[in-house]
């Protein structure tokens, strides 16, 4: 283990004097625990799974063109879905906003209450939980899972390896299917994929997201935690001494020793080194030797320490969840007290507030069309029979509905100037210009303006796009470029 | 030299490197890391295998997967060729008139069309059909044998002033070369061509007798040009020689003609009328 331990009834850690260059990786079974928080973490798992395996069935209108779901990332039509939300590829920033609306938030609840992502939320947690109830149920708890790993290779061993295996497997399978859904219709897609008749880039994605969970879940567990999630490295930096975290009262456990029946807890500590906090860690680390990177904050170590705590008569919560001011003024029999409202959680929930307000004005404020214009600059300009200088647009617009709409384009800024469309309607100033739904329709434009009326080289001119039905307008500045005068 | 010490709060062992009181601890690599890395390197060979990787005296190692970059893109540019095939096959089967009537073979045609004139005419005419000294502007509303869309397409077809028989074909007399005119006439001439460009014509000069009995027939009496014959328009701005006295002196004297190459002994019929269709559609089309 890459842990320290200062406990020197321990095993030394790996590397250890003159050790190995490379540490051995021992499995950790971790003891099965009752108590509340072992239940929170069986709600989360079965609440998260739900809306994992759930949320793609989700129906949504979306008509013709597109699946009708209502959580989609629809690569090939290069549009996101997200219930009433459509999100198009130049949009990408509102997915930018909630990722850092997520970390943030992951900043903020690790401020207030330690690791609980990691110990409660996290998919790496609620799959190697769901890997070690299925362990559990077919090769027996900890010990017995010890010891078939110790045991020879029987057929015995042999049979119960194959059904954790093959049940893991089904499991990943189902991570992994669940994952590609979320990228085309659901329904159909859960049908083609089991009928053989999907993209190899489909079971390719399969079978990158499913072995990942086999393996990560099945086979490297805590070592996800300690060695590839940056996550526990910069846990630190977000807690203060207000900040609720995993636990042990050192001084109300300390001097620690075994207890037979006969004897009382008279000059000694609660701590009756039982290991049970030991044996129910996932990460299988000592929480004893105080706050450290592997403790992931499941508290699992509370559920298994008050079980023996209440054999014993004594006050629940020899390891519990607090903070270390708090933990210090115990030691010192002071008043305890929480402190939510600080200066870093107001920071943190400031910064939540102005993301997620900026975010809902940038969408509720979103146009449902959009106007680009790029001035041609082959020729830059023409100069016609007439005298007349003549200019080439690429004018694109942006229909973000599910309609068919008329978008009028005026052109202003330039006495007499007049408007062509290579394939649409112009006269005058102004043309019709039709959009198909859920499209960005190019137009080339043309527009011619009598010498006389323009500034050397080059003169503003100004592009207007109305929506007819409804009447929302655009407008755009560009250029006009004629000869030097 | 570094010192190894035993770290007294975690029992480990340190590095012996020491920055400012701060002491590295040696904490082993976890073994699983070791076998990633050495999976990488047999994933690694794996990949010398399957695709081509050693150069050999006389070429390379192929691979078993028969991989090669040129087959990719032999693949990529057939599966291209498939899914225009549809279009082109529409396009090549109507005239350049319904073409640009559909809205959809307008925008293929037009991209198509674009694509075609970059590789084929821009050398000449100019991205986007600006045009250069003795090379038309495209792009404009003036046109040497009609800019109507089926007069565009018959000049790309068979060009012009070239060897193919249905070729455009026009000449402008050597007025001053062969004698045809004095110097003083084509000064006046030249004049008056100025004249008419500008809108003003010099009207009872001498250059207007000039230009009535040896221009007029072909560049009409107000100076309007005759598509039918080449004849360009001289009562504009508009001027593939340039527009100075000078420079139109020196056309009259001793004419440069252009030439244009007959484009469907190249190019195959759809591609000549995406062609038509972009050209028409630069800005000038009639």
């Amino acid at each position: 283990m890459a842990t320290p331990k200062i406990d020197p009834t321990l095993k030394k850690p790996a590397g250890d004097g003159d050790g190995p260059l490379y540490a051995e990786t021992v499995m950790i079974h971790p003891r099965t625990v009752k108590g509340i928080f072992r239940n929170w973490k069986w709600a989360a798992l079965i609440v998260l799974l739900a809306i994992y395996h759930i949320a793609p069935f989700l129906r949504w209108d979306r008509g013709p063109d597109a699946p009708s779901q209502a959580i989609l990332a629809d690569m090939t039509g290069r549009r996101g879905y997200f219930f009433f939300l459509e999100i198009w590829p130049q949009e990408v920033y509102y997915i930018t906003g909630l990722l850092f609306l997520a970390a943030i938030a992951l900043f903020f609840m690790s401020s207030l209450a330690g690791r609980i992502w990691c110990g409660f939320f996290c998919f790496q947690t609620v799959y190697t939980d769901l890997f070690m109830y299925v362990e559990r149920l077919v090769v027996g708890d900890r010990s017995k899972r010890m010891a078939l790993d110790r045991a020879r290779w029987t057929g015995d061993k042999l049979v119960k390896k194959a059904i954790v295996n093959a049940i893991w497997l089904v499991i990943s399978a189902s991570c992994g299917i669940g994952f590609t859904l979320y990228f085309g219709d659901a329904p159909t897609m859960l049908r083609d994929i089991f009928l053989g008749r999907e993209d190899s880039a489909v079971y390719g994605t399969i079978a990158v997201v499913g072995g990942c969970c086999f393996l990560l879940a099945g086979y490297a567990r805590e070592q996800v935690c300690l060695y590839m999630c940056p996550y526990s490295r910069f846990q630190s930096a977000m807690f203060d001494e207000h900040s609720l975290i995993i636990t042990y009262e050192e001084w109300r456990g300390e001097p620690r020793k075994p207890i037979r029946k006969t004897e009382t807890f008279e000059g000694r500590g609660h701590c009756i080194d039982c290991k049970m906090c030991v044996t129910a860690c996932p990460t299988g680390i000592d929480i004893r030797d105080g706050m450290q990177m592997g403790c992931i904050g499941c508290a699992l170590c509370i559920d298994a320490c008050n079980t023996m705590m209440d054999k014993y008569n004594l006050p629940r919560g020899l390891i519990t969840w607090d903070s270390s001011a708090n933990q210090a003024a115990r030691e010192r029999g002071e008043k305890t007290r929480i402190h939510l409202v600080r200066a870093r959680t107001i920071v943190y929930v400031a910064i939540i507030a102005a993301v997620s307000g900026l975010m809902i004005f940038g969408l509720s404020s979103r146009k449902s069309f959009d106007l680009a214009v790029q001035h041609e600059r082959s020729p830059l300009f023409v100069p016609l029979s007439d005298g007349s200088i003549r200019n080439g647009y690429t004018v694109k617009i942006l229909n973000m509905v599910r309609e068919d709409r008329q978008f009028e384009l005026t052109v202003s800024g330039i006495e007499g100037a007049g408007l062509a469309v290579v394939g649409g309607q112009a006269s005058g100033a102004k043309a019709m210009l039709q959009v198909e739904p859920d499209t960005v329709g190019t137009y080339n434009v043309f527009v011619t303006a009598p010498a006389d009326k323009l500034q050397s080289k080059r003169t503003p001119l100004y592009f207007t796009l109305r929506e007819t039905a409804k009447g929302g307008s655009n407008r755009l500045e560009s250029l006009f470029a004629g000869p030097e005068r | 030299m570094a010192t190894i010490e035993k770290d007294s709060v975690s029992g480990q062992n340190t590095t012996g490197h020491e920055w400012d009181g701060i002491k590295e601890l040696n904490t082993p690599l976890p073994k699983w890391w070791v076998y990633v890395f050495w999976a990488t390197v047999l994933w690694a060979i794996g990949y010398w295998v399957a695709y081509p990787a050693w150069p050999l005296v006389n070429g390379y190692t192929k691979g078993t997967f028969g991989y090669s970059s040129r087959g990719e893109l032999d693949n990529e540019l057939a599966a291209q060729k498939k899914a225009r095939s549809a279009w082109l096959s529409k396009i090549e089967a109507s005239d350049v008139a319904a073409v640009e009537k559909d809205k959809d073979l307008l925008r293929y045609a037009m991209a198509g069309g674009k694509i075609a004139f970059n590789e084929n005419c821009a050398p000449c005419h100019g991205v986007g059909g600006v045009g250069a000294f003795g090379y038309p502007s495209l792009a404009d509303d003036e046109w040497l044998w009609g800019g109507a869309l089926a007069d565009i397409e018959q000049t790309i077809k068979f060009g012009v002033r070239n060897t193919n028989a249905n070729a455009r074909a026009s000449e402008m007399p050597k007025f001053g070369a062969d004698g045809l005119l004095k110097p003083e006439q084509i000064t006046a001439v030249s004049d008056y061509v100025v004249s008419l460009a500008s809108k003003a014509p010099a009207k009872g000069s001498a250059g207007e007798t000039v230009y009535a009995e040896n221009c007029a027939v072909c560049h009409a009496d107000d100076g309007a040009g005759n598509k039918d014959l080449g004849a360009p328009a001289l009562n504009n701005q508009i001027w593939l020689y340039k527009g100075t006295k000078d420079a139109i002196a020196a056309q009259i004297a001793k004419p440069k003609h252009g030439a244009m190459p007959a484009w469907s002994e190249r190019l195959d019929a759809s591609t000549v009328k995406m062609l038509a269709v972009y050209v028409h559609n630069l800005g000038g089309g009639k």
